[in-house]
C-alpha cells in the first residue's frame, strides 16, 4: 500500500465538515467533460450540465440515455473516467464520498423507492432529518420538540400523517414515494435530485407533486428526471434532453420539443 | 589373488566377501574359486546350479551364484535379481521358482520355473519358502546384477546397474565400467560410466589423472559425486589436505561450488513443482466451489464434504474389488461423481432453492447439512481414518537426478488437475448444457422467457460442481487419509481460493489455486508450515479488503449493483 | 421485517426484555442461595457443577447478544466471533496463568509451567505485567476490540460485504486458531492454559469464589443486556437496522456506514472478549480449540434459533441449544451433530425469526 494511498483511508476516516456552499455565481452545480464507460460501453460522454441556484430543471431522455448515471456521478456512487464535478463555488464533488456529499447538500430520491421497510414512517423521517451524523453524536441524539414539529409538519404535507407509526414496508408503491420525497424534505438539502417522481401516483397525486416540487424550487434547486411528458410540461421552465451520455437539446419545454434532433431521437427518422 | 585360500579360513573373511564375489568375474579368479572349494564338488550344469542353491552354505552359494552369473544362461539375471529380492523360492524337495511377489501370502499365485523360465501353477504356498540370503551375499549380489545388467539391452537396467556400481566403487565395478565405456550408445549412460570412472581416478596416484577427473566430475550432481570431491577439501585430522595437490583441491572446490548452484536451481525447481502439486490439490477443491459459488452465486458450505464423500466412495470402490486396484481408483472417478453429483442435486432440490437470493441462510444451513453429513459418515464408517490404497503405478517416484525427484502420486494429480479443468472448461463452452448454464447465471429472467427450465439448469449446475468436488476427493484419498474430517480442511482454502481467483472465473480459479500453492511452498522453507499457512490466509484477508473481486473481476455495471 | 412489528406488538412494553431481568434477577438470587444454603440432601440443592453449568451459560448468552448486535441488528454475518470471546479468554487466561506462581510444577516464580518447560529464559514482552488485576482488565477490552477495530476498518471501508465477509471472519479465526497451536507464539500452544489456583487473591476452588464469579457473570450479562438494549434502541441503532435494510439509502441521507459498522463491530467484539474472559475461570481452561470456525457458526445457530433482531432471543437461544448440547453430549452423543445440524436447517428453512418469531405468530393468531 503506497503511502498516498494511507493517507487517502485515513483522511476518509476522518468528519472533514465540507466547506460552506458558495452560489456566489449563482450556479448550484457544474458537470464539465464528464465520461464514464462500463466495459466500453459509454454510460455517459463527455457530459457538460449547469444547474442555476433556485432553478427547476427537467431531464428526460430516452433509455440508456445516461441520467441515472448522471445522478449516480452527482452523488458519489459512480466516479467518473474524466471530467470534474462541482457543487457551488468550493465543494470539488469527485472528492468526497457518498455521505459526505449528502451532507453537503444534495439530496436524492431514487428512481425504486428505497425506504427503511423495518422502522415507521415517523422513523424514516428521524433518521433522514437534517443533523447530527457522526456515531457517538447520534447514540445519544434526542429529537427537539422543534424536529418533532418538523417531521410532523412535513408528515402533513406528504399526507402521511395518519400513518406516522406504521411500518414503513407496509405502504403502498404512491405512499413510499411520498415517504421519500418527505426525506428528502426534512434532510433539506440545496440541490434535490428526484428520479421519476410521479411513477406509480394517481392524477390527483401527480397534481400535487408538480405543486410541491414547483414549490419547492426557489429557495432550492431541484433537478427531476422524468418520462412523463405531462408532468414535465405542468413543471419546466427549462428542460434537457440527454441522448447518449451527452445533452442533445435544452431550453424551453416548446423549443426542446420542436426541435428536430429530438424529434428524431424519441420517434425515430 | 592367491592369498584368497588363505584367507577363508580367517575370521575377516566377511570384509573380502565381496572382493571375492566381484573378482570371480576375472579370468583367473576362477582358478582360486575352485581352489577354494575343496570340500565339496561344485555342479558345473545351470541346471544343476540351480538345484544346488538352496541347500549350500553361503560361502558355496557364492560360488554358484559367480558362475551362475558367468553361464550366460537367459534366465540367470532373472534368478540372481529375485535372489536379491527374496522372491526366489525352494521346495523342500530342492525345486527352484522365481515368484513375482516376496509377500509370502502372495508368492504362491506367480511362479515360474528358474530353469525354464515357464509359469508353474498349482504350488502349494506351504511347501515353499525364500532362499535365504545374508548381508554378504546381498552385496556380493548386487554387484553381479549390476555388472550382468550392464549388459542388459533395456537403457533403464544399464542405468540403475552404473548407478549400483558407483554406489560400492571397487576394482572390478571399474574394470566392468572400463569395458562397457566404448559400446554404450546411449549418450546419458555414456556419460554417468565417464562420472563413475572419473569418481574411480580420483583414487588414482598420479595428480594429473585426478584433476583430469575432477574436472569430469564438475558440475555432476550425484550425491556419490559431491561426496567424492567433498573428500578431496577437507582435512586430516593433522590440518594437512586430504588431497596434496592445490590445483586438485582448486578444482574440487570450484566443482563443488558448481554443484550446489545446479542443486539450488533443482531445488527451487522442486519447490515449484511441491507448489504446483498443492496448487493443484488446491484447484481440483476450489473448481467444483467456482461452479456453485461462482456461476450460481450459492455459497455451499457442505463442499468439503461432497470432497469426503468422493474421497469414501474410492475407499467403498476398493473394498468391493480388491484385487484390482488400479481399475478401482479409474472407476472410482465417474462413481464419486454420480454419488456426489447426485447428493448435490438433492442439495439443491432439497434447501438451496427455497433459500434463492438469501445468501446468508443458505450459507447457514449447508453447513447444518456439512455437520450431518460428516456425522452419517462416522455413524456408517468409524471416526477413525481410513487408508486408501494407491496403485502401482502411483507409488514410487521418479528421479531426475539426485537433487530433484517428483513422486508420481503428485505428478499425477498435476495432470488429472489440468484433464478435469480442460473437461469442465468443455462442458461449460462446448455443451448446450453449458451454454444454458451460463444463461441462466448471466441473465435468468431472460433465460427463463427463452424456455430454458431454469429450475432443472439450476438443480444440474449444483449437481455438476457438487460432482466434480466428489472427483476430487477421489484424487484427495491418494494423498491423505479418508477420515470424516477430511472435507472440513478444504472449505476454507477452496473459498479463499475462488475469492482469490475472482468469483465467476474458472481460469482465475486455477490461476489463484496454483499461485496460492506455489507461495505457500515458497514461504515453507524460512517460515515453517503452520506459519505459511498463516501468512498465506493474512494476505488474502488483506487482498479480499483490498480487492473484493478478486485477481479477474466481472465487470459491468450489472455486477456493480 | 415482521419480527420488529410482531414482537413490538407482542411486547408492547418490550415485555421481552422485562421477563428477561426478571428471569436473570430470579437466577441471581435463586442459585447461589440454593446452593449455598441447602444441604446436598435437599431437594431444592443446586449443585455446584449446575452453578458452573449456569454460569457456562450465562456466558454463552453474553456472546450470542454480541453476535446478534452485528448479525441481527446490522446484518453482518460473522463467522469470527469466538475469536474476541477467545482473546479476552485468552487475557484472563494469562493474568490466572501468572498468579500460579511457584505453585506450579515446575515453582518458577515467573515463569508459567509451559514456558519452563520450553525452556523459556525469560517472559515474552507481551506477558509482562499481566500478574496485575488491572492490566489484564484492560487487555480484555483492548486485545479483542484492537483486533475487531483493525479487521472492520479495512473490511468495511473497502466495503467487504455479506458472504464475503463471513468468509473472511472464518479466515481470521481460522488463521488465529493456527496460531495460538503454535507454541512459539507464547500462549501454551495445544494445551493452551489452564490449571489456574486463583483470582484476587480468592482460590478457585472454593464453592464461594465459584458462586462469586457466577454473580459476576449474571452482573455483567445484565449490564451487557442493558448497555445493548440502549445501543438498539437509540438512533444509532435505528441508523444500522437502516444499513442492514438499505446500504445505499443511508448513505444517501449522509451517514456514514462504514463508521457505524465499525463501531457496532468492536462494541460487539468487546463484549464477546468480556464474555470469553468470565468463562475462562468458570471452566478452568482455555485454549485454542476455542477459536475453531465452528464453534463461531454455532453461536450465529444459537441467535437464529432464539430469534435474531431481538436480544432476548438471543440469550433464550444460547440458553436452550446450550442445554440442549449438555443433554445430548451426555446421554445421545452420536445424535448431537445431527441434532446440531437439522437445527441449522430446520431454523433457517422454518423458522426464519426463531422461536421468538414464532411465539409472536401463535400470539397474533390467538388474538
Amino acid at each position: 500500500m503506497s503511502m498516498t494511498s494511507i493517507g487517502r483511508l485515513l483522511s476518509r476516516g476522518h468528519y472533514s465538515a465540507p466547506p460552506p456552499l458558495d452560489l456566489s455565481h449563482n450556479i448550484v452545480l457544474y458537470l464539465e467533460g464528464i465520461s464514464v464507460s462500463f466495459d466500453g460501453f459509454k454510460a455517459l460522454n463527455n457530459l457538460n450540465l449547469y444547474i442555476e441556484a433556485g432553478e427547476l430543471r427537467c431531464i428526460i431522455g430516452p433509455n440508456g440515455a445516461g441520467k441515472t448515471t448522471m445522478m449516480d456521478v452527482i452523488t458519489g456512487k459512480t466516479r467518473p473516467d474524466t471530467g470534474s464535478a462541482w457543487f457551488g463555488q468550493t465543494i470539488d464533488l469527485l472528492a468526497l464520498s457518498e455521505p459526505e456529499i449528502a451532507q453537503a447538500g444534495i439530496g436524492r430520491k431514487f428512481q425504486k423507492p428505497t425506504v427503511f421497510p423495518n422502522h415507521t414512517v415517523f422513523e424514516n423521517l428521524e433518521l433522514a432529518l437534517a443533523g447530527e451524523r457522526s456515531v457517538w453524536k447520534v447514540l445519544f441524539a434526542k429529537l427537539s420538540p422543534s424536529q418533532i414539529a418538523r417531521i410532523d409538519q412535513v408528515l402533513e404535507t406528504v399526507g402521511l400523517k395518519d400513518h406516522r407509526s406504521t411500518q414503513a414496508g407496509s405502504l403502498s408503491h404512491g405512499q413510499k414515494q411520498w415517504l421519500e420525497i418527505g426525506m428528502m424534505l426534512v434532510q433539506e438539502p440545496k440541490l434535490m435530485l428526484v428520479d421519476e417522481p410521479v411513477a406509480g401516483m394517481t392524477p390527483q397525486e401527480t397534481e400535487k407533486t408538480a405543486e410541491l416540487l414547483v414549490s419547492l424550487a426557489g429557495e432550492r434547486s431541484v433537478v427531476v428526471v422524468e418520462h412523463d411528458m405531462d408532468f414535465v410540461r405542468s413543471i419546466a421552465r427549462t428542460v434537457t434532453v440527454l441522448h447518449e451520455g451527452s445533452v442533445l437539446a435544452e431550453g424551453s419545454i416548446d423549443k426542446v420539443q420542436n426541435d428536430p434532433k429530438v424529434v428524431e431521437v424519441y420517434l425515430g427518422e | 589373488m592367491n592369498e584368497l585360500p588363505k584367507m577363508k579360513n580367517q575370521t575377516a573373511k566377511i570384509f573380502c566377501g565381496l572382493l571375492l564375489a566381484l573378482s570371480a568375474i576375472c579370468a583367473n579368479a576362477q582358478d582360486a574359486a575352485e581352489d577354494a572349494a575343496p570340500a565339496t564338488v561344485l555342479p558345473t550344469t545351470y541346471e544343476a546350479m540351480v538345484a544346488a542353491l538352496p541347500e549350500a552354505s553361503y560361502d558355496d552359494k557364492e560360488l554358484l551364484l559367480q558362475k551362475i552369473s558367468q553361464s550366460g544362461n537367459p534366465q540367470a539375471p532373472n534368478l540372481l535379481h529375485a535372489l536379491l529380492d527374496g522372491r526366489l523360492m525352494a521346495t523342500e524337495a530342492g525345486k527352484v521358482y522365481i515368484s513375482q511377489s516376496s509377500d509370502e501370502a502372495l508368492a504362491a499365485k506367480n511362479l515360474s520355473d528358474a530353469i525354464t523360465g515357464a509359469a508353474v501353477t498349482g504350488v502349494n504356498a506351504e511347501s515353499i519358502s525364500p532362499i535365504g540370503t545374508n548381508n554378504r551375499l546381498r552385496k556380493g549380489l548386487r554387484a553381479l546384477c549390476a555388472q550382468l545388467d550392464l549388459a542388459s539391452a533395456d537403457a533403464d537396467a544399464r542405468s540403475k546397474a552404473v548407478q549400483s556400481i558407483m554406489r560400492d566403487l571397487d576394482e572390478a565395478g571399474t574394470a566392468a565400467l572400463r569395458a562397457r565405456l566404448p559400446l554404450e550408445k546411449e549418450s546419458s549412460i555414456q556419460k554417468s560410466i565417464s562420472s563413475a570412472l572419473a569418481l574411480a581416478d580420483l583414487q588414482s596416484a598420479d595428480a594429473n589423472i585426478r584433476l583430469a577427473a575432477v574436472e569430469t566430475l564438475s558440475g555432476d550432481i550425484s550425491s556419490e559425486v559431491y561426496n567424492g570431491l567433498t573428500t578431496l577439501i577437507t582435512k586430516n585430522d593433522d590440518g594437512s589436505f586430504t588431497e596434496p595437490d592445490l590445483r586438485v583441491r582448486t578444482a574440487a572446490a570450484e566443482g563443488i561450488r558448481k554443484i550446489e548452484t545446479r542443486r539450488k536451481a533443482y531445488g527451487a525447481l522442486e519447490t515449484l513443482f511441491f507448489g504446483l502439486s498443492l496448487g493443484s490439490v488446491l484447484v481440483l477443491a476450489a473448481i467444483g466451489l467456482a461452479i456453485t459459488f461462482g456461476v450460481m452465486g450459492v455459497i455451499n458450505m457442505a463442499h468439503g464434504e461432497l470432497i469426503m464423500l468422493g474421497a469414501y466412495t474410492t475407499y467403498v470402490m476398493q473394498l468391493l474389488m480388491p484385487q484390482h486396484i488400479a481399475l478401482s481408483l479409474f472407476l472410482s472417478v465417474p462413481a464419486a461423481f454420480l454419488v456426489s453429483g447426485l447428493v448435490g442435486v438433492g442439495i439443491e432440490r432439497g434447501i438451496v432453492r427455497f433459500l434463492h437470493g438469501r445468501p446468508l441462510e443458505t450459507l447457514l444451513a449447508t453447513f447444518g447439512l456439512s455437520l450431518v453429513l460428516q456425522q452419517l459418515v462416522r455413524s456408517v464408517f468409524s471416526p477413525l481414518n481410513r487408508s486408501v490404497a494407491s496403485p502401482e503405478f502411483m507409488s514410487g517416484s521418479l528421479v531426475i537426478n539426485d537433487a530433484f525427484s517428483v513422486t508420481y502420486n503428485r505428478l499425477y494429480i498435476v495432470f488429472f488437475m489440468l484433464i478435469v479443468f480442460a473437461a469442465l472448461q468443455l462442458i461449460l463452452k462446448r455443451t448446450s448444457l453449458g451454454l444454458k448454464v451460463r444463461a441462466v447465471s448471466q441473465n435468468r429472467a431472460m433465460a427463463r422467457a427463452m424456455g430454458v427450465r431454469t429450475e432443472w439448469i439450476d438443480a444440474a449446475t449444483f449437481g455438476l460442481g457438487s460432482g466434480i468436488a466428489g472427483v476430487a476427493g477421489v484424487a484427495l484419498s491418494q494423498l491423505t487419509n479418508v477420515g470424516p474430517n477430511l472435507g472440513q480442511a478444504y472449505i476454507i482454502d477452496s473459498f479463499m481460493v475462488v475469492v482469490f481467483g475472482g468469483v465467476g472465473s474458472l481460469w482465475g480459479t486455477l490461476i489463484s489455486g496454483m499461485s496460492l500453492g506455489v507461495v505457500n511452498k515458497l514461504l515453507e522453507p524460512w517460515a515453517g508450515a503452520v506459519m505459511a499457512k498463516i501468512l498465506v490466509l493474512v494476505f488474502l484477508i488483506v487482498f479480499i479488503q483490498k480487492r473484493p473481486r478478486g485477481l479477474f473481476p466481472q465487470k459491468g455495471r450489472s455486477v456493480e449493483n | 421485517m415482521i419480527i420488529k412489528t410482531l414482537s413490538e406488538r407482542f411486547f408492547a412494553t418490550d415485555r421481552g426484555s422485562s421477563i428477561f431481568f426478571s428471569l436473570l434477577l430470579l437466577v441471581t438470587v435463586l442459585v447461589p442461595t440454593l446452593n449455598l444454603a441447602t444441604g446436598e440432601g435437599s431437594f431444592l440443592h443446586i449443585p455446584n457443577y449446575s452453578v458452573a453449568l449456569i454460569g457456562k451459560y450465562m456466558c454463552y448468552a453474553m456472546l450470542a447478544i454480541a453476535v446478534d448486535l452485528i448479525w441481527g441488528y446490522c446484518g453482518i454475518l460473522s463467522l469470527g466471533h469466538t475469536a474476541f470471546f477467545a482473546l479476552g479468554g485468552y487475557a484472563m487466561g494469562m493474568y490466572l496463568m501468572r498468579q500460579i506462581g511457584t505453585r506450579g510444577v515446575y515453582a518458577d516464580p515467573i515463569l508459567p509451567d509451559f514456558m519452563v518447560f520450553l525452556n523459556w529464559k525469560e517472559l515474552p514482552w507481551f506477558w509482562h505485567g499481566m500478574d496485575h488485576f488491572w492490566l489484564a482488565a484492560i487487555m480484555i477490552v483492548l486485545a479483542p476490540g484492537l483486533l475487531a477495530y483493525v479487521f472492520g476498518w479495512f473490511a468495511f471501508r473497502s466495503r467487504v460485504t455479506g458472504v464475503y465477509l463471513s468468509i473472511i471472519t472464518q479466515a481470521l479465526t481460522y488463521a488465529l486458531l493456527l496460531a495460538f497451536f503454535r507454541n512459539e507464539m507464547g500462549f501454551g500452544g495445544n494445551n493452551g492454559l489452564t490449571d489456574f489456583k486463583d483470582i484476587l487473591g480468592f482460590d478457585l476452588q472454593a464453592q464461594s469464589t465459584r458462586v462469586a464469579l457466577f454473580i459476576a457473570t449474571a452482573v455483567a450479562l445484565g449490564l451487557a443486556y442493558f448497555t445493548s438494549r440502549y445501543v438498539v434502541r437509540s438512533r444509532l441503532g435505528r441508523v444500522i437496522e437502516a444499513v442492514r435494510d438499505a446500504e445505499s439509502r443511508t448513505r444517501f441521507i449522509g451517514y456514514k456506514v462504514e463508521s457505524y459498522k465499525l463501531w457496532v463491530w468492536t462494541f460487539s467484539a468487546v463484549l464477546a472478549g468480556i464474555a470469553g474472559a468470565l468463562y475462562v475461570p468458570q471452566v478452568g481452561i482455555i485454549n485454542p480449540g476455542e477459536f475453531a470456525p465452528i464453534n463461531s457458526i454455532e453461536v450465529v445457530v444459537w441467535v437464529a434459533v432464539g430469534g435474531r433482531g431481538t436480544l432476548y432471543g438471543a440469550a433464550l437461544g444460547a440458553v436452550l441449544v446450550n442445554y440442549a448440547k449438555t443433554y445430548f453430549t451426555a446421554a445421545l452423543p452420536e445424535v448431537w451433530l445431527y441434532a446440531l445440524g437439522a437445527l441449522f436447517i430446520g431454523v433457517t428453512l422454518f423458522l426464519p425469526q426463531g422461536i421468538v418469531g414464532l411465539i409472536s405468530q401463535l400470539a397474533r393468531r390467538r388474538a
